[in-house]
């Protein structure tokens, strides 16, 4: 990220400059839009030459132009804004406890804080352009006690303004948080950035209008009840007086006011679609296509290679675009698709195409272990499963996922608790209703994302002999396991794990004390205690398929490592000249092999294959919904790629029988 | 240049074509051929009598009810949801003894305004006034349309597998490996006007239908005969209706379909379900979409007199005026170099020869030609047969190009109101390296009666080319075509029955070319 202390030459060179194009851009747009915003403000149907006058002369006036600095701060600061917190991997609540934990974060907390300045800012520069009653914040009127020397009142319909700058900013700015606003998304169709701001523009308008109308409906509302706090607040400071003899608008007949709605909406509009434009335009520009080179004829230029740039961890958006670039060239350019199967000079080493293999194969497998975890996690259930590695489990998918997926929906504690070992290799492995989201929350270090809660929420469970026997000494020992779990499952998520360093019996046997016993009952009381507040089940309760979606994340780069690697490779038929694929032809094909079979099994789980609702009319990016389901169908068309190059030739690749099996599936499109 | 009169004449009635081989069209008997249709079990025959049709249409349910008198805001309302804008305004007009007076006669005068103005707009392009099965009728690639019982075929790229729609919105796939011939059945499949397989998979097929696209999932292994809703995806947007054309990218990453109504074309990533609306103005729509094999080039046709040629990598277009109509048909050679394309109203194909930029300069568009060429001359001709004189040619219905890039079948529209002038295939031999040319190969026939709706050539035929031809009677037939194609290596000799003869070539015309580059 920007603020770290060593940043990147790709973020120095290329993504600050593109924020600062963009940024740049929005600025440029703000003229026309602010005119666009005078025309709307100060229209009136029945004198509309009188209305291009005023507007010409107020577009020329010393006010005018000083606000039309102001917004170019705002813009400016939007844009920093942006570039500061953007992401290519979203994040993902899977509680609602974990989204107001991302709310309050004091990160998000300085964000919000800026959007709202930013909105007043914005608004009273609305104030200025509109004019007429909204453009200062007091005004002399006649004191009310008859005398006839003059003080100054409060405009309220000023303050209204600001108040509304300042909401819509504030809700921009959590919307942003609810919505993933800042993750960016990178578009599967290439366009130039002149048509894709294009393409965006009604959408655009179309979202900032609706979402001012809702914040402004929302707006008056709180208005409604608290407006007379920030009315009293500013009349003590700034030592105004209110005007009784005007009615006052924190009423019903003051709200209904419908210009003054309409104004509200236009500048709330106004407001929403400058920064929604800088966003998209800041968006545009920073997906755009980067192109790397494959080989570098300098040493110095070295670090700014592909294969090197893929390696690197940080920042992600080097390894995205890098990953885009790579997809692209091999499925566009023979000359570098050339260069990556090049020689290298003195030696004969096929440096480059090593290199990229490797990564893309290390990213594959990466994602392998993680579904593979996550599916121990969830999917056993503990009976007298052995402490297997992922590759163990795998060959005896088929009855385990289903036997899982029915204690999810179905749980029957009984049953788990017949045989002690069940109940060890239970809690080593995961507990059955906990989704994997724990890792990805922030709340996995809290007592209630147990499975305590969720069986409350089944009412059949209460019935069930669970709760009856809570003194029995198997629940007693199953609460350290409640624990142990979360914090495996937590070492499990982190990407380094793998499925092999999850399981430690060694940890697990412990003798709990007799204190310990008792702790744990009471922990147990309380949990079962908070379970049945409906406040708090609905805070704590998992957000179905979100556990999903978090595992997903990231997927984008996985897609593109698949279709990197699966174009090389069928290139690699007809212009690999030195046969340096076929060397890694096996590998690749096992890969992809035992990452089919893990998302397959990954599809079988509840919830997983469940299409997300799809939300239009939100300036929100929700491809990280359907990352997924992307996923998958890359992942078999890249198969299906190099089965279909290949054909026979492929029954010449050393593998294991169970992948050939599942490859000859594929060659006779059976999958 | 009349390249029709350089044809064998074709058969006399009764007799239907069976196969080229030795450089020639075999023909036999109806009673051999239908020996034949036994025996092979890809050759179907749907009876227009067996498929159960609809009775009824959708909007006239309405009159069996009784009318029910509701109040003015129940009534706006329903007519809001069920006819937008205009249906309130409409509903509002009508009711003019219940609302008041100035706003009967406003919402009049707004009504009369957007009947002017879309009036102006139909007047623009004619074609947005068609009922959308209407529109599906004139845009389709199939001959008579709504009449037809097989509205729509598609081989799977890769395997001898196929998928038929039928007339009763049902669409069957047939597999000869499989006994189960799964019935595709949907709410919202109506009017399935295209289906297409999606390359490099095995279960996936795009059916454009009335409302919107479907993206069936269809597991080959499995054997239930009636998939349920759940595996298909709907793809729908608002104005995107109805769908009348779509095309795979070759990869199989994307899906682009087309509307007419619809000045936007749709490039959809089907796993997500987002799609990228590409706008260009002008045209009015686009009806028909064709994808080049090697995936650089899309074709895609508008109703008014304009087509355009997008490249896939940035999405940017040529635009290609016609003088005469639309452009009614497309198809590319298998290098995806040369496009071949018919414009309604003339009798001929043009090619347009489009050649990459130099390798790996990320230029913008790759260098396209500036004028398209005659490459055959369909006019009328005029055949003496031991029947009569029959006349072949004019204008044509669509084109398709084999995957080697050898045959070129050719679907004439013929006069369905003339006996003498029946629609039929005509199949060109076609050469596209080094230089392109273009030979008379023969006419293919159906039984007696039986009139060509529908052509496919199969993607994957080991032995040259395969053409599939829906027939108006119902019956669909293969017509192969044994052939050593050049572009193959020569060690499967198994297709053919013997190697060409050519001192056997009944005719010296057979040879003669109809096109090369050289000429001009």
């Amino acid at each position: 990220m920007f603020s770290t202390e060593q940043t990147c030459w790709f973020v120095r060179k290329v993504i600050c400059w593109r924020a600062a194009a963009s940024t740049a851009w929005a600025v440029l747009l703000l003229g026309p839009i602010t005119a666009a915003l005078v025309i709307l403000g100060r229209f009136s149907l029945f004198h509309p030459i009188q209305t291009i006058s005023e507007c010409l002369s107020l577009l020329t006036s010393a006010s005018a132009v000083f606000s039309l600095i102001l917004l170019c701060g705002v813009i400016l600061m939007i844009g920093f804004l942006n570039l500061e917190y953007y992401t290519v991997i979203p994040t993902i609540a899977c509680s609602k406890i974990a989204l107001l934990g991302q709310l309050l974060h004091p990160r998000q907390l300085v964000n919000s804080a800026v959007h709202c300045v930013m909105g007043i800012v914005v608004a009273w520069c609305c104030a200025i352009t509109i004019g007429g009653r909204y453009e200062t914040l007091g005004y002399t009127c006649p004191q009310s006690d008859g005398d006839s020397s003059s003080q100054m009142c409060l405009n309220e319909y000023h303050l209204i303004l600001l108040l509304a700058g300042a909401f819509v900013g504030l809700s921009y700015s959590l919307l942003g948080v609810i919505h993933n606003m800042n993750y960016i998304s990178f578009h599967t169709v290439q366009q130039y950035k002149y048509l894709r701001f294009k393409g965006a523009l009604p959408l655009v308008v179309k979202c900032s209008a609706t979402q001012a109308l809702y914040s402004i409906r929302n707006f008056i509302v709180v208005y409604f009840f608290l407006g007379y706090i920030p009315k009293a607040w500013f009349c003590k400071t700034l030592n105004l007086y209110l005007n009784s003899s005007v009615h006052p608008l924190d009423s019903i007949a003051g709200l209904l006011d419908l210009s003054l709605v309409y104004h509200l909406w236009i500048s709330a509009s106004f407001l929403l679609f400058t920064w929604h434009i800088t966003l998209v335009l800041f968006r545009i520009f920073v997906t755009e296509l980067y192109s790397f080179p494959v080989q570098s004829s300098f040493t110095e230029d070295a670090h700014q290679c592909l294969a090197k740039v893929l390696n690197e961890k940080q920042p992600m958006i080097l390894k995205f675009l890098a990953l885009q670039d790579l997809a692209l060239l091999s499925q566009h350019s023979p000359s570098r698709r050339c260069q990556v199967f090049s020689l290298s000079q003195p030696g004969g080493h096929p440096h480059n195409w090593n290199a990229i293999s490797k990564e893309c194969l290390s990213m594959l497998t990466d994602l392998t272990q993680r579904l593979v975890a996550y599916h121990d996690t969830v999917a056993t259930n503990g009976r007298a499963k052995s402490l297997s590695t992922g590759s163990e489990r795998k060959t005896s998918s088929e009855t385990s996922v289903t036997s899982g997926t029915e204690d999810l929906m179905s749980p029957r504690p009984t049953l788990l608790m017949k045989t002690p070992a069940s109940v060890f290799a239970r809690s080593v492995v995961g507990t059955p209703r906990t989704p994997l989201t724990a890792p990805f929350t922030p709340d996995l270090d809290s007592p209630f994302a147990s499975p305590a809660l969720r069986r409350l929420t089944a009412p059949v469970e209460q019935c069930s002999p669970w709760f009856g026997t809570v003194q029995s000494p198997h629940v007693m020992r199953r609460g350290p396991k409640l624990w142990s779990t979360s914090t495996d499952s937590q070492v499990n998520g982190s990407p380094q794990s793998s499925p092999a360093s999850v399981p430690s019996p060694k940890q697990e046997p412990s003798k709990p004390s007799l204190l310990a016993q008792f702790l744990q009952n009471r922990k147990e009381q309380v949990k079962n205690f908070l379970a049945k507040r409906v406040l708090i089940m609905y805070l704590f309760n998992k957000l179905p398929e979100a556990s999903s979606q978090a595992l997903f994340a990231d997927s984008q780069a996985h897609i593109w490592a698949l279709e990197g690697l699966s174009y090389l490779v069928q290139a690699s038929f007809s212009e690999d000249q030195f046969g340096v694929v076929q060397t890694a032809l096996p590998s690749i094909l096992s890969c992809m092999l035992v990452l089919q079979e893990a998302v397959d099994r990954h599809f079988k789980l509840p919830h997983a294959s469940s299409k997300p609702v799809r939300s239009t009319g939100s300036m929100g990016d929700s491809t990280h919904k359907t990352l997924r389901f992307a996923l998958r169908a890359t992942l078999k068309t890249a198969i299906y790629r190099i089965t279909t190059t290949f054909g026979d030739h492929l029954n010449a690749i050393q593998m294991s029988a169970e992948h050939r099996k599942r490859l000859q599936q594929f060659l006779e499109y059976k999958e | 240049m009349c390249s029709l009169a350089l044809f064998p004449p074709p058969l006399p009635s009764g007799q239907t074509t069976l196969c080229e081989s030795n450089n020639e069209l075999l023909s036999g008997t109806t009673t051999e051929d239908q020996l034949k249709q036994e025996s092979s079990p890809l050759s179907l025959y749907f009876p227009r009598e067996s498929l159960k049709l609809h009775s009824r249409t959708e909007s006239s349910s309405k009159a069996a009810f009784l009318d029910h008198s509701e109040t003015l805001w129940m009534r706006s309302a329903a007519a809001w949801r069920d006819g937008g804008l205009t249906g309130l305004l409409n509903e509002i007009t009508t009711s003019h003894t219940e609302v008041p007076k100035w706003l009967s006669m406003s919402s009049g005068c707004i009504l009369a305004l957007l009947q002017k103005v879309s009036s102006f707009h139909g007047s623009l392009f004619p074609h947005l006034t068609l009922s959308s099965e209407d529109m599906i009728a004139e845009f389709s690639q199939v001959l008579n349309w709504s009449d037809c019982v097989v509205r729509a075929f598609a081989w799977h790229p890769h395997t001898d597998k196929f998928a038929v729609a039928l007339l009763d919105d049902s669409i069957k796939i047939y597999n000869p490996k499989s006994a189960t011939t799964p019935t595709l059945k949907h709410r919202l499949q109506r009017s399935v006007a295209a289906v297409q397989w999606k390359p490099l998979c095995a279960s996936a097929l795009a059916v454009a239908c009335q409302n919107c696209l479907l993206v069936w999932h269809v597991d080959p292994c499995s054997l239930s005969t009636r998939p349920s809703s759940g595996c298909a995806q709907v793809l729908s947007h608002p104005g995107h209706s109805p769908v009348t054309s779509i095309a795979w990218s070759p990869s199989g990453s994307l899906l682009v379909s087309a509307s007419p109504m619809d000045t936007a074309m749709m490039v959809w990533d089907v796993a997500s379900e987002s799609c990228v609306p590409l706008q260009r103005v002008g045209g009015g729509g686009v009806s028909f979409l064709s994808w080049s094999p090697d995936g650089s080039h899309v074709l895609a046709s508008t109703p008014s007199a304009l087509f355009r040629v997008w490249e896939t990598r940035m999405w940017t277009c040529e635009r290609w005026p016609c003088v005469k109509g639309r452009c009614q048909s497309g198809c590319w050679s298998p290098d995806g170099s040369r496009l071949l394309f018919t414009v309604q109203g003339e009798m001929v194909i043009y090619a347009l020869t489009f050649t990459d930029t130099p390798a790996g300069v990320p230029t913008s568009t790759s260098q396209g030609p500036q004028a398209a060429a005659v490459v055959a001359d369909l006019s009328e001709t005029t055949f003496n047969t031991p029947d009569g004189d029959i006349i072949v040619g004019g204008e044509i219905q669509s084109l398709a190009w084999d995957s080697t890039g050898e045959r070129l079948a050719v679907l004439l529209k013929g006069d369905p109101h003339a006996a003498d002038r029946p629609a039929i295939i005509a199949v060109f031999k076609t050469r596209t390296s080094p230089i392109f040319e273009l030979l008379p190969c023969g006419f293919v026939q159906g039984e007696r009666g039986a009139e060509p709706r529908l052509m496919q050539f199969h993607p994957s035929f080991q032995h040259g080319a395969l053409l599939t031809v829906c027939w108006s009677s119902g019956r669909i037939t293969h017509v192969p075509f044994y052939f050593l194609s050049a572009g193959v290596p020569h060690c499967g000799l198994s297709g053919s029955p013997s190697l060409p003869r050519p001192q056997t070539v009944p005719a010296d015309f057979a040879n003669q070319s109809l096109f090369t580059e050289l000429m001009s």
